[in-house]
């Protein structure tokens, strides 16, 4: 670990301003953060501690959703009653995650934040695109079973390794955020995290210092909420793949799919066509694989993931089932 | 004593309610969950130790050309940067190995400096501040790659190969033949501490408090290795975090720490990260395995083969013995074994929990199980039927051998009689259930150890002995054997283990540590018992030792008042004799499983599991059971989880070096596992009548779960770990 001067700022403002230094990171839990500094791959100077603001709070909004604090710690939004009671599949997803001690030091906004497992980005004497621009990927030609089969690209495979923000991009989520001139922005889930590119070390849209407050659920959507998440032990394993979904039953048929998937990008993935082919059918197999067939469109193995294929065609197909009853 | 002839009747058999055998708690527990037990690491020490930061190789073979220092002997708090240009020539040895002694790079990750700082985080970051320059060399890192240049290995552990009868005339014309091979993965052994030492010198005498299962082996390691008289060196080791072999030899952190606190006059100590550990020690190497089973129609075994092929760094001779328990385990008139090595240029192979066994039961027994479908005859039946009268190779007679109970009893408590003898007929939503068994067997040995027992006027037994206890129980076992033979509370015995300044014993390893160490204990509590009697002058074959006295008749003597001013001090020793010889020694259990297959996806989720074993004289009830439950826990991880992944394209490269991406189970994975052990008394193996029990836990408890597998989803996959995209590629379209 390099030394690194340490900050605690005493407003939102403060932290943004603090957080726009180069140099400078963030530290919420640190369950990330500090494993990424032990192995030096990343490599702060000054570290901004959030930790003492107020920002720890669900709160209703006025359109009939909840406001989640970005120090909210994950542990307490899985618990909370109205998340039990309205937003199950974020509940599920949370406690899907890590362990109990992990989820009760990392936060809202961490999660979201959290970096690739990618082994090889953990390393760093070996080449890695997104933590040194331009050195290859060693993903790529080496041993990527937790790896990407959707929207990747020459310079990177990794995933995204959230299950919470599975949930939340199913649940269109918003996250609320504050720049260092004192401006604020409100990101929709769908468009805050990037695909690889050409410039996998560039993952979300924020900019420099920009720093996240809150991330806002819209009211809650009816129907069943399932978070079905796939992995090589009964738990404490990062998903291989995972579905997020949300589902609506009238008449025997599917009023409404609303479907994210985990593992499978470097963001959680939507595929709104797939959710069309479902909708207004009634639920059988033929229908579920039409569906994987959307989802799927220009899925590529790299080897040791190839079964992601599959494994994703054959979790949508149980998901839905459960879903439907059928 | 030597074991040259059956103990006979014992004053552990004559105690009719004795504590031997009771389930004691821990008699470290409370030290232990306190805070208060101190590991090798944690021990203090004036003046404050500094903290030495190993540095590996990232290339996979070659030569180091150039290593600037510059930048890290200028951090903050470094004061040194030792590497092959200043660290002091070293002797090679079969129990530890030079470092930093060349310019050469033998294997990926081997260490190539080690940076020493007042702190570990300033050791730390001077580490990555040195700049090391290569020529590459090409090599050979993979098992399937090298297996062109396997050779017979010399004699180790175990001998290379064996054969009976005429197994290449008869398997061909077997009326029933199974040839199948099997693949293991490379396996780290993931003990909860990692290994650290810290070095103290005093003139030219070495103190290290080290992780280290083997204390005097390890001493006259290190001693060789610095070209030093045994006699300078101690190793001190209370309290051990874990091994499963990976301390049973000297590590890179104990001469390293050796090395750098002599260059420095202070105080050093040397901790492996656990991303470290993976390369810089050992691990078991992954195996290839072919199995041959010739049998009749009645399933009766003719011929049996068993190939076992596995890797080492190529100046290295141990092999995993993976063909071993084939040679005892079933009958059969005709047999071949041989256990092949290949040469690689990876980091070292050596001893994992159950070395051979582990991985060659899993290959076994999942053939036995294959061979049961073929056969449809039911799998206990199957073994049953090639259960053999006496050793079938050496024929020799077994020293005990209750495994047909243990199919028995097991069967019995697990309820066997369920089982659907076809695949894939058990469904519950969308989980596939089914149940499996394997035997389990796994060598038993006694090695020479010894002991010094000694009572002081206060009436409290003190023993010492250079044994290890590695969180199996020791100090509480050998204070149950102290406490029965002489008769006084637990609380009254002091056990001292850990340091070589005490009488030399066997370790921790291969089993043989509590049987071994005990029975040295044993012997001089004969003698202390003895000593007592003749002081007393009661007959010592008749006295009872109870309550701090002596009994017999109307006469009670207090011992403490035999001891005179100055205590009284025997020693007891044990060494290996003819029952060795004479006798086929293992150790045996039944291990049953219950799994549930999702599907769907795949996944495979463990619901139950059993364990029936005999390990003659058990002498902790729990503390044996504790060892038997981690030991089928490990199976479970070999069967399901376990795998370190190579990418060759960097040499021996393990690309999953952390306990975030080795994945070993959880809590969620192990539902309910128990282990049960059957009553038995072995009077040739040691004075005890006990057997190992630590690695048998571990034998045959992966097969039992890929074969409940099978028998839940028709899956039969013969390349470990049983993942689930292997499982979901033999499941059926979803309906
Ligand atoms: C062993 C282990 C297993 C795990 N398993 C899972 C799993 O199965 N599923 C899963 O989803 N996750 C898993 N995790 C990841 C875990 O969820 C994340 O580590 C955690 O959510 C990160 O939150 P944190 O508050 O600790 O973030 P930190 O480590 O503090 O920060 C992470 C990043 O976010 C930035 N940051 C934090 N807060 C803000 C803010 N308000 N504004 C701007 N930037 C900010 C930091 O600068 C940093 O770059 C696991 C973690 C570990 C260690
Ligand atoms: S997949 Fe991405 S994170 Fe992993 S090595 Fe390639 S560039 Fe780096």
């Amino acid at each position: 670990m390099k030394p690194f001067a340490f900050e605690r700022p005493a407003s939102v403002m403060d932290a943004a301003i603090a957080a726009a230094v180069p140099g400078a990171s963030i530290i919420a839990g640190g369950t990330n953060l500090l494993d990424l500094m032990k192995l030096q791959v990343e490599t702060p100077s000054r570290l901004i501690d959030i930790n003492r603001l107020a920002l720890d709070r669900i709160e209703p909004t006025p359109e009939g959703g909840l406001r989640i604090g970005t120090l909210v710690r994950n542990s307490d939004i899985a618990a909370d009653i109205r998340v039990r009671q309205h937003y199950g599949v974020l509940s599920r997803a949370l406690l899907a995650g890590a362990s109990a001690q992990v989820r009760n030091k990392a936060t809202t906004g961490g999660n979201l934040l959290q970096r690739t497992r990618c082994y090889y980005f953990y390393d760093i004497s070996k080449p890695c695109n997104k933590r040194r621009p331009g050195s290859g990927c060693a993903a790529i030609g080496g041993f990527n079973r937790i790896h990407a089969i959707l929207g990747t690209s020459q310079s990177c495979i990794a995933t995204h390794p959230s299950d919470m923000a599975v949930a939340m991009r199913v649940l269109d989520a918003v996250v609320e955020t504050i720049k260092p001139d004192g401006s604020k922005r409100a990101i929709a889930i769908a468009g805050f995290h990037r695909l690889p590119g050409s410039t996998p070390q560039v993952e979300t849209v924020l900019e420099r210092g920009e720093t996240i407050i809150a991330v806002r659920l819209p009211p809650p959507l009816p129907g069943v909420h399932i978070y079905r998440k796939v992995r090589d032990r009964a738990s404490f394993a990062f998903a291989l793949v995972s579905v997020a979904a949300v589902i609506q039953m009238a008449g025997g048929r599917i009023q409404s799919a609303r479907l994210a998937f985990g593992g499978l990008a470097h963001k959680p993935w939507r595929v709104p066509a797939a959710e069309q082919t479902l909708e207004g059918e009634a639920p059988s197999p033929a229908v579920f694989q039409a569906a994987a067939d959307a989802v799927l469109a220009g899925a590529k193995g790299f080897g040791s993931n190839d079964f992601k294929i599959p494994l994703t065609r054959r979790t949508l197909h149980a998901v839905m089932a459960q879903a439907t009853h059928s | 004593m030597e074991m040259n002839s059956p103990i006979g009747t014992t004053p552990l058999d004559r105690a009719r309610d004795g504590i031997v055998g009771k389930p004691l708690d821990r008699v470290d527990g409370r030290l232990k969950v306190t805070g208060g037990a101190k590991y090798a690491y944690e021990v203090a020490q004036a003046p404050e130790a500094l903290y030495g930061y190993v540095v590996q190789a990232t290339i996979g073979k070659g030569r180091i050309t150039a290593i600037d220092k510059t930048a890290a002997e200028a951090a903050p708090g470094v004061v040194l940067v030792l590497t092959h240009e200043n660290a002091p020539e070293q002797a090679r040895n079969r129990r530890a190995h030079p470092v930093l002694n060349s310019p050469d790079i033998a294997y990926y990750g081997q260490p190539v400096a080690l940076v020493v700082a007042r702190s570990f985080e300033e050791a730390r970051a001077g580490a990555y501040l040195v700049r090391v320059s290569y020529e590459e060399a090409s090599g050979s890192y993979t098992l399937k790659g090298g297996l062109g240049q396997a050779r017979v290995p010399s004699a180790g552990y175990s001998s290379p190969e064996s054969a009976v009868g005429d197994f290449a005339g008869v398997f061909p014309k077997a009326p029933v033949k199974l040839d199948v091979t099997y693949t293991t993965p490379l396996e780290t052994h993931a003990m909860m501490e990692p290994h650290a030492t810290l070095a103290v010198w005093d003139g030219d005498s070495l103190t290290l408090h080290t992780s280290n299962q083997m204390l005097d082996q390890g001493r006259a390691a290190v001693a060789r290795t610095l070209r030093m008289p045994v006699g300078k060196v101690r190793l001190i080791s209370r309290f051990i975090g874990g091994g499963f072999g990976a301390k049973l030899s000297v590590q890179a952190d104990a001469i390293l720490a050796a090395i750098a606190a002599r260059h420095l006059h202070h105080p050093v100590k040397v901790a492996l990260t656990r991303e470290q550990i993976f390369n810089v020690t050992t691990h078991r190497s992954d195996t290839i395995q072919r199995l041959r089973l010739g049998t009749d129609e009645t399933g009766r075994i003719l011929a049996i083969g068993h190939d076992a092929y596995s890797g080492n760094l190529r100046t290295e001779s141990q092999f995993e013995a993976a063909a071993d328990q084939t040679r005892t385990l079933y009958a059969g008139a005709n047999r071949l074994t041989r256990n092949r090595l290949v040469p690689l240029d990876a980091p070292i192979a050596s001893a994992m929990r159950a070395p051979g066994e582990a991985v060659g039961l899993l290959a076994l027994e999942c053939a036995m199980d294959e061979l049961a479908y073929r056969l449809d005859i039911d799998p206990i039946e199957l073994r049953i039927r090639n259960e053999p009268a006496e050793d079938p190779e050496k024929h020799i007679p077994f020293s005990s051998r209750h495994l047909v109970e243990c199919y028995r009893a097991g069967a019995e408590r697990f309820g066997w009689n369920k089982r659907q003898p076809r695949p894939g007929q058990v469904r519950q939503d969308q989980w596939l259930i089914g149940i499996g068994m394997a035997a389990a067997t796994r060598g038993n040995v006694l090695v020479p150890s010894s002991a010094s027992v000694r009572m002081g006027p206060d009436g409290i037994a003190i023993v010492k002995m250079a044994m290890t206890d590695i969180g199996t129980g020791s100090y509480t076992i050998l204070t149950q054997i102290a406490s029965e033979l002489l008769g006084v509370p637990p609380d009254r015995v002091r056990m001292e283990l850990g340091d070589t300044a005490y009488p030399e014993a066997a370790g921790s390893g291969g089993s043989f540590g509590a049987a071994s160490s005990g029975s040295a204990l044993y012997v001089a509590c004969e003698r202390l018992r003895a000593v007592f009697a003749d002081r007393a002058g009661l007959d010592t074959d008749k006295a009872e030792f109870r309550d701090g006295m002596i009994v017999l008749g109307g006469k009670a003597v207090v011992l403490a008042s035999l001891v005179g001013a100055s205590g009284i001090e025997v020693r007891g020793e044990i060494r290996p004799g003819d029952m060795s010889r004479k006798y086929s020694q293992q150790s045996y259990g039944a291990q049953f499983a219950e799994v549930a297959v999702d599907g769907d996806t795949g996944e495979v989720r463990l619901r139950r599991m059993l364990g029936v074993f005999t390990a003659g004289r058990i002498l902790n009830e729990k503390t044996a059971r504790s060892q038997a439950i981690g030991g089928m826990v490990f199976g479970v991880g070999a069967a399901l989880e376990e795998a370190v992944v190579l990418d060759p394209r960097f040499g021996a490269y393990y690309v999953n070096h952390n306990l975030a991406d080795y994945l070993v189970p959880v809590h969620a994975d192990l539902p309910h596992v128990d282990a049960v052990f059957l009553p038995e008394l072995d009077d040739r193996t040691n004075p005890l009548k006990a057997k190992g029990v630590g690695e048998l836990g571990i034998c045959g408890a992966g097969a039992a779960v890929a074969n409940a597998i099978y028998n839940a989803c028709g899956a039969r996959i013969r390349d470990f770990p049983i993942t689930l995209d292997k499982v979901m590629s033999a499941l059926p379209a979803q309906a």
